[in-house]
């Protein structure tokens, strides 16, 4: 479960100063069923937008979203999220926050818990179970924010950036980790982000995105075997036709002015 | 810095600097003013108070006016937490009752008295009522901000894990997210109604009262009564105030250990 079908999407923001900004257009675009799809593309390339209206935080002007055949009107109970920012409960502990979901659809104290107790070992963070998001690091309260998404076992889970914020290391612990994930509880994964490297590591698909308005460029296929080995030609060559793609679109809006190194 | 600032709070800095004030007090009333009337020495007032002890009504004075104190405070939170819920979370009830917030509240709250007394007559509900008129914009204007202030990403979280609902998201989001807020409100309010508890008791709504007495006193010239009343209105507010904000962090607000404060 978990297949997701994207038709005919257009997005447009009206500025303060009344001019419109069209954030996404014609955004036509199938995802199977346990696919791990990773959208990359310039800034202001309406990848988050396009994301928030799958996980129906934001409604797209026209076109329209199903889900497993479900017309995505708001919220549900099948799609997961973990947020770019820290979106912690910080008034709860590690153990309420990953049994939150769990509550908001009437499960009893007894069972959450034990639920939720399964996804905070699943992400290692056994021992901090009754620490507040306050007193643990920015990898473990991502990590805690994951356990807490899949809590609830969404069909579909969507990531906005969610390593962002992370240095180079515990970045690529945590990529590995998310893969694991994902072997073992079979879903979706709509995955953001702005690292190539990233994209090509996780990813079956990658999508890449044009900017102004936010159109799909092109989609990539990742045939890689699992795992997958960064310093393999393979993995560089495509990292390195992702990263020009996404560069000559910065080059366009004449965003980029760096003589001094390449990419 | 901060161990400066630990420093100076220590027992020893508070009995200096108390011991200094009191002796200057002792001359300044001994030697300079020598009238008991205008101001009475702070021997006076110790003896005063044990006076008072043995004879006085000190302590129906303390009851009656927590009674005061807490009906006050009471209809505050009842009616500033809701209607700042209200007001902050729904921006069309805060068009509609914004304006009215706004005339209303600058009427400052002692100039409700008369109106006080005719609605309730002299009881302890129309003390209560002053009370509660001069407490209930801190805590509804607190409610509002902590309200208007909470993160997008909690709300979009909640809503991601299953708050569906309004309610839901009031409660479980909303709420605890603005729960700082809240406990400043509070604090602010029971400063404002212990301020408004003196007015109120001075216009005879009860027999007894901290600040009924003040009045009572004074009528008899007795000001070293007044000032006996005087310092304890002031030591009971230090103490109100210790304990709400102690009570607080150690339980609704221990989430926030290893923030500022």
């Amino acid at each position: 479960m978990g297949r997701v079908e994207i038709t005919n999407l257009f997005r447009e923001f009206t500025r303060d100063d009344g001019g419109r900004v069209v954030a996404l257009s014609d955004v036509n675009l199938t995802i199977a069923d346990d696919e791990f799809v990773s959208f990359v593309g310039p800034s202001g390339c309406g990848k988050t937008t396009l994301l928030r209206i799958i996980a129906g935080l934001d409604t797209a002007n026209s076109g329209e979203v199903r889900v497993d055949g479900e017309l995505i009107t708001g919220p549900g109970q099948k799609v997961g999220m973990v947020f770019q920012e820290y979106s912690l409960f910080p008034w709860q502990n590690v153990l309420t926050n990953v049994a939150f979901g769990l509550r908001m659809r009437g499960i009893g104290k007894e069972e959450r818990y034990s639920i939720a107790k399964k996804f905070i070992a699943l992400v290692g963070l056994t021992q901090f179970e009754e620490s507040y998001p306050y007193e643990l690091s920015g990898g473990m309260r991502q990590r805690v924010a994951i356990a807490r998404a899949l809590a609830t076992d969404p069909d579909l889970l969507l990531m906005d950036e969610p390593f962002g914020a992370l240095d180079a290391q515990t970045r690529n612990h945590m990529q590995c980790e998310l893969l694991d994930i994902w072997g073992t509880k079979k879903k979706t994964i709509l995955f953001v982000t702005h690292s190539c490297d990233e994209a090509v590591f996780l990813s079956d698909r990658v999508v890449v995105l044009s900017p102004r308005p936010g159109r799909i460029r092109e989609i990539i296929n990742i045939s890689i075997p699992r795992p997958r080995d960064r310093t393999n030609k393979e993995f560089i060559d495509l990292r390195r036709s992702l990263l020009e793609m996404i560069d000559e679109d910065e080059r366009k809006e004449e965003r980029i002015k760096c003589k001094s190194g390449n990419l | 810095m901060k161990g400066n600032l630990s420093g100076s709070r220590s027992p020893g800095y508070i009995v200096f600097s108390i011991s200094v004030v009191l002796i200057i007090w002792q001359i300044l009333a001994d030697v300079i003013v020598q009238n008991r009337f205008i101001l009475p020495s702070f021997t006076d007032v110790v003896f005063a108070f044990f006076g008072l002890l043995s004879v006085g009504t000190l302590s129906m004075d303390f009851l009656v006016s927590m009674v005061h104190f807490f009906i006050g405070l009471g209809l505050s939170i009842l009616v500033g937490v809701p209607l700042g819920i209200l007001i902050g979370w729904f921006p069309r009830a805060n068009r509609f009752l914004d304006p009215i917030i706004e005339i209303i509240r600058p009427i400052p709250p002692l100039a409700w008295i008369p109106f006080a007394i005719v609605w309730f007559g002299l009881t302890d509900l129309a003390a209560g009522f002053v009370i509660f008129i001069g407490s209930v914009f801190p805590v509804l204007i607190n409610t509002y901000e902590g309200f208007r202030n909470i993160p997008r990403i909690f709300v979009e979280a909640g809503k991601m894990l299953g708050c569906t609902s309004n309610a839901a998201l009031i409660r479980h989001i909303a709420l605890p997210a603005a729960l700082p807020h809240l406990a400043a409100g509070f604090r602010v309010a029971s400063g404002v109604a212990w301020m408004c508890l003196v007015a109120a008791e001075m216009f005879g709504v009860s027999k007894f009262g901290l600040g009924q007495k003040i009045w009572w006193y004074y009528n008899l010239h007795q000001m070293d009564n007044v000032m006996v009343y005087m310092l304890i209105l002031g030591f009971v507010g230090l103490i109100i105030d210790y304990l709400f904000r102690y009570a607080m962090n150690r339980t609704l607000l221990k989430w926030r250990e290893g923030e500022v404060n």
